[in-house]
């Protein structure tokens, strides 16, 4: 099997692991894009558990994502295996309330529950587990 | 570099019978608000897959950096 591959099945598996998972540029605490800090803030600001992978330090992981996904830009946020939608379909979900619906948080932030930890990270990808 | 004209005819020649109000302060990063007919009964996801299926693969996050999108039906 190529390496590419491996790569595109580990990211695939990530998918189908995290229950809630954001493929942005550079991490929730240090967004390195505008969108993708936004759409990890609107995640955040919902008091929601996810996980997340940086796919700056590999070009090939926005490839085989996009690949997987069929959807060209960054960030991506899956939920429940499923693609939710970029920046702009995050933050009209936020703005709407789908949001938290989706994620199935009905509290306010404040007052969210503390999730379990999630799956541990897929090999080749660095995902971080929320838990604040 | 493209200008908000430039994207705006090719979408609304890519999704005939859409209209689409392009913007940008840079030629890079754009923001469309695109109504069509061809959106109706389809979801969000779906929506803007049509649009961004009207530009060629590396073109969005390369020469087009960013294609920020609010779609919607008459």
């Amino acid at each position: 099997m190529s390496e590419t591959n491996e790569l595109r099945d580990a990211i695939a598996e990530a998918i189908e692991k995290n229950e809630v998972i954001l493929f942005m540029k550079g991490s929730p605490e240090q967004p390195m894009c505008g969108f993708s800090a936004r759409t990890s803030g609107a995640l955040k600001e919902l008091g929601a558990v996810f996980a997340a992978v940086d796919v700056l330090p590999d070009p090939r992981i926005r490839q085989e994502l996009s690949a997987i996904s069929n959807w060209p830009t960054i960030p991506q946020l899956f939920v429940k295996g499923e693609l939710v939608g970029g920046c702009d379909i995050v933050m009209e979900m936020h703005d709407t309330g789908e949001l938290a619906a989706v994620l199935g948080i009905d509290a306010p932030p404040a007052a969210a529950p503390q999730a379990e930890a999630q799956a541990a990270p897929a090999a080749p990808l660095q995902i971080e587990n929320r838990l604040d | 570099m493209a200008t908000p004209d430039e994207i705006k005819a090719r979408i609304e020649t890519g999704i005939p019978g859409s209209r689409a109000d392009v913007q940008s302060d840079d030629n890079v990063h754009f923001t469309a608000h695109v109504i069509a007919d061809a959106f109706a009964g389809i979801g969000r996801i779906e929506q803007h897959r049509l649009v961004y299926g009207i530009f060629a693969e590396g073109e969005i996050g390369g020469p087009i950096h960013a294609l920020s999108l609010r779609t919607e039906t008459p």
